[in-house]
């Protein structure tokens, strides 16, 4: 098993015919994507990469059935738009990768979200990656890269950095300890499945054993996942390290939910607050995979 | 976040009908007695700084007249500094009599993931502390963006505040119109403190605070911002020269923010190029905890071209007195590192590189990224390293400590002079660059590199000599993605007949100066 993306999921992908939304086509299909449609308002009957082309959500429906998946690689102010349309079209996940989403765009995506009963990943995500099944967005960048770079096996990784998201499930598999799914949260202040959605998805999936999270400063989400552990909803081993140490009060790094204001979403709070709830907090991140094999060879799966 | 001053918030409120003191902006001791003038005295003099606090170091002072003011403003004000933030512009206000303080603010709530009303009928000080020792006093009410909020909604909450009466009227009158501004702005925050009842019983704004949305802005002009990002202080030239680049290339991100300036080489300030916004946090990490300190935070990353790259570079490196360059990302990036690796070693030409450099380029193509960014900078007087995934960033800020350690910087490195260059045929790129080729060394190279490494594959051989195979239009609009081969590829390996101008706004003029 694994979260939110599997290899039978019907995906389409919005925006195909730009830059990204072209070459990452081709990553996702390379990767054994099942991406079934394309949607670009004009673009109507072309094909990219061998996928049919559609104007709109409902047309690429009509033709090849109920979708799961939405994959948008549009400019940011253009997602809302259509994020909204993948979720009017039926469509259970959007993964929305492109950042400069507006805020207020942000939150009316989450409205609609809501009312149709779906769900989204990111704004501003590299995206969703099941090992060895299918990807949703762009990690790994080139097809033979993420074949290459990530191992399957039973620790579920989430990150709310992009580069992070790869470069963990690269190097616990390097020490041999492979993953389920890698989830890159997104890096934006709101994101529709933060750190604790994540980690409750990864607890109910049978194959994670483990999970291994990368924080940051700033934002509650890490919190929240402690909040989680303590009250037993989560009770698979987790094991973290938090970026931005050395940030004070109010410093500004490029991903804009990342930032200490009022006094909340220190590192120290962060840390204290997993440390408290049972989480194993790593302070080196070269470490991570050391103690995630020892979790789980405690756990006796390795 | 970038946030508004004052008297912008309160533009934006009088425009949509909540009270404000009268007043306007000054920028010079005669403007303010203008104002005063205008207005009538006695008047308040506000520093319009992003602090907290301003009363407290003498960031709001009265004046009884015109004459007051003017000296006021000139002497306590304008050029001042209040807690390391110069004051450029001062409001100037008729004095309110305050009978109660109050607070009223639409934020978003990041977690809730819709806007939040907030509203005391305490104010004065901080909502944290108005709701340890007010709770009685504070109302909050998460709203529907596109529903929006009804005036008996407003009312109701105004009377579960305790207000009665007509205060509890036009409380609630603000609360709808500070909603609509903190909508139609698509504001970050929008906050009220002191929402202020006179003796005379009228509701009056008398501070403002609205924090715009960065990814926002572009469809605000009325906003007036010059720069949709936020510094905790006024942009430095360096901060503007960057914002401008990123403003006008919408590929990849690049992030710069100055965070030390004026300082020595026995600071040990690095220049720090991360990439990705995890892999940059823990880059700056790695270099502290080796004893640098750093002189900037930049991010590019998202998959720049080549050509974004190297103007962080130029931009990076025109901080003067930094001891090296450390460049290192999350380790395992989706980008295809040789298009960073070209950037960086066209910077690093162009400067004569003579501070050393250690980079950790992982991620797809880095043992091409590996070999460009080291052979292509060989003959340069500083040592470049570069390493991949499997070097941990730890070990990379190591090495950079002792390559500086090691470094000889009394010596002076005069920059050769570069080959000669008569442009035969040329075209423009997409941010305003010039790629041209002189001809009369195309004619001896036999690798034709500029074809055959081109990325967009928009370059053909004529009689030998390369051209675009497309229009100079379409180049010129972005299928030249500014991939740098038909340079760096073609000074290392070719005849070194083509070159690349890519413009940096303000950087040659701010070189000069600080040179």
């Amino acid at each position: 098993m694994s979260i939110l993306v599997s290899k039978e999921d019907k995906v389409l992908v919005a925006g195909i015919t730009g830059r990204e939304g072209r070459a990452r086509t081709r990553l996702m299909k390379g990767y054994g994507t099942n991406v079934v449609a394309g949607v670009s308002p004009g673009h109507g009957g072309e094909e990219v990469e061998g996928v049919p082309v559609f104007d709109t959500v409902a047309a690429a429906v009509e033709a090849v059935g109920e979708v799961y998946a939405a994959v948008v690689f549009v400019p940011g102010p253009a997602v809302k738009e259509a994020a909204v349309e993948a979720f009017a079209g039926g469509v259970k996940l959007a993964v929305l990768v492109p950042d400069r989403v507006p805020i207020w765009d942000a939150m009316a995506i989450d409205a609609a979200a809501r009312e149709h009963g779906a769900r989204y990943v990111g704004p501003n995500t590299l995206g969703v990656l099941s090992v060895d099944k299918a990807v949703l967005g762009m990690v790994g960048g080139r097809a033979e890269s993420a074949r290459e770079w990530f191992k399957p096996g039973p620790v579920g990784i989430s990150s709310r950095s992009g580069g992070i998201t790869s470069s963990l499930a690269y190097y616990l598999g390097r020490a041999g300890v492979g993953a389920t799914t890698l989830v890159h949260v997104g890096g934006d202040p709101i994101v529709g499945t933060p750190h604790q959605d994540a980690v409750r998805l990864f607890q109910e999936d049978a194959d994670t054993k483990a999970v291994v999270m990368f924080g940051e400063i700033g934002g509650s989400q890490e919190e929240k996942v402690a909040e989680l552990i303590a009250e037993g909803v989560v009770t698979k081993p987790v094991v973290a390290f938090i970026g931005g140490k050395a940030a004070t009060e109010g410093t500004r790094f490029s991903h804009a939910g990342a930032i200490v204001e009022g006094g909340r979403g220190t590192y120290e709070g962060k840390v204290g607050a997993l440390r408290e709830a049972g989480a194993i907090v790593v302070d080196d991140y070269d470490k991570v995979a050391e103690y995630t094999l020892g979790v789980l060879k405690d756990l006796g799966e390795v | 976040m970038v946030r508004l001053y004052e008297y912008q918030g309160k533009g934006l409120l009088r425009r949509a009908g909540v009270k404000v003191p009268p007043g306007r902006a000054a920028r010079s001791a005669a403007e303010a007695t203008v104002i005063a003038r205008e207005i009538g005295a006695p008047v308040v003099l506000k520093a319009q700084v992003f602090i907290t606090g301003r009363a407290a170091v003498g960031g709001i002072k009265f004046a009884e007249n015109a004459m007051a003011a003017e000296r006021v403003a000139g002497r306590d004000f304008l050029g001042r500094t209040f807690r390391g933030q110069r004051c450029d512009v001062v409001l100037v206000e008729r004095k309110l009599n305050v009978a109660r303080e109050m607070y009223a603010a639409v934020v978003v709530d990041n977690d809730a993931r819709m806007p939040l009303l907030i509203f005391s009928s305490v104010g004065g000080t901080g909502v944290e502390e108005i709701a340890a020792n007010h709770p009685e006093a504070l109302v909050k009410r998460y709203l529907d963006a596109a529903r929006g909020l009804y005036g008996y909604e407003a009312r109701e909450l105004a009377r579960r505040a305790g207000l009665r009466g007509r205060e509890l009227v036009a409380v609630a009158d603000v609360l709808v119109k500070l909603w609509r501004v903190a909508r139609d702005a698509e504001a970050r925050a929008a906050e009220i403190n002191p929402l202020v009842v006179t003796d005379e019983g009228e509701v009056v704004a008398a501070d403002c605070r609205v924090t715009a949305d960065d990814y926002a802005v572009y469809r605000h002009p009325e906003l007036d911002v010059q720069v949709a990002r936020e510094f905790d202080r006024p942009p430095t030239e360096l901060d503007l020269i960057a914002y401008n680049v990123e403003k006008d290339d919408y590929r990849g991100t690049f992030y710069f923010v100055q965070l030390a300036e004026g300082f020595a080489p026995e600071d040990r300030c690095v220049a720090l190029h991360g990439a990705g916004g995890g892999g940059s946090m823990m880059s700056m990490d790695a270099a502290l905890a080796e004893g640098f300190k750093v002189a900037n935070f930049c991010d590019t990353s998202g998959n720049p071209p080549a050509s974004k790259v190297y103007r962080a570079a130029c931009i990076l490196l025109a901080q003067k007195n930094v001891v090296g360059y450390f460049g290192s990302g999350s380790g395992v990036a989706s980008q295809e590192q040789f298009h960073s690796a070209r950037g960086l070693v066209k910077a690093f030409r162009e400067v004569w590189l003579d501070v050393p450099c250690v980079e950790r380029l992982g991620g797809n193509q880095e043992e091409r990224a590996i070999r460009i960014l080291t052979e292509y900078t060989k003959d340069l007087p500083a040592p470049v390293e570069c390493y991949g995934k499997d070097t941990p960033a730890r070990h990379c800020a190591r090495r950079l400590r002792e390559l500086v350690d090691g470094y000889d910087y009394g010596v002076r490195h005069e920059k050769p002079p570069g080959l000669p260059h008569n442009s035969s045929y040329s075209f423009r790129t997409v941010t305003g660059g010039t790629v041209s080729y002189d001809y009369a060394r195309c004619e001896g190279c036999d690798s034709k590199v500029c074809v055959a490494d081109c990325v967009p594959q928009i370059l053909k051989l004529e009689d030998g000599r390369p051209a675009l195979n497309i229009g100079a239009e379409e180049a010129a609009r972005g299928r030249c993605t500014e991939c740098l081969a038909c340079e760096v590829e073609c000074r290392a390996r070719g005849n070194g007949g083509g070159r690349i101008t890519l413009p940096i706004a303000g950087l040659h003029e701010y070189l000069k100066k600080t040179r």
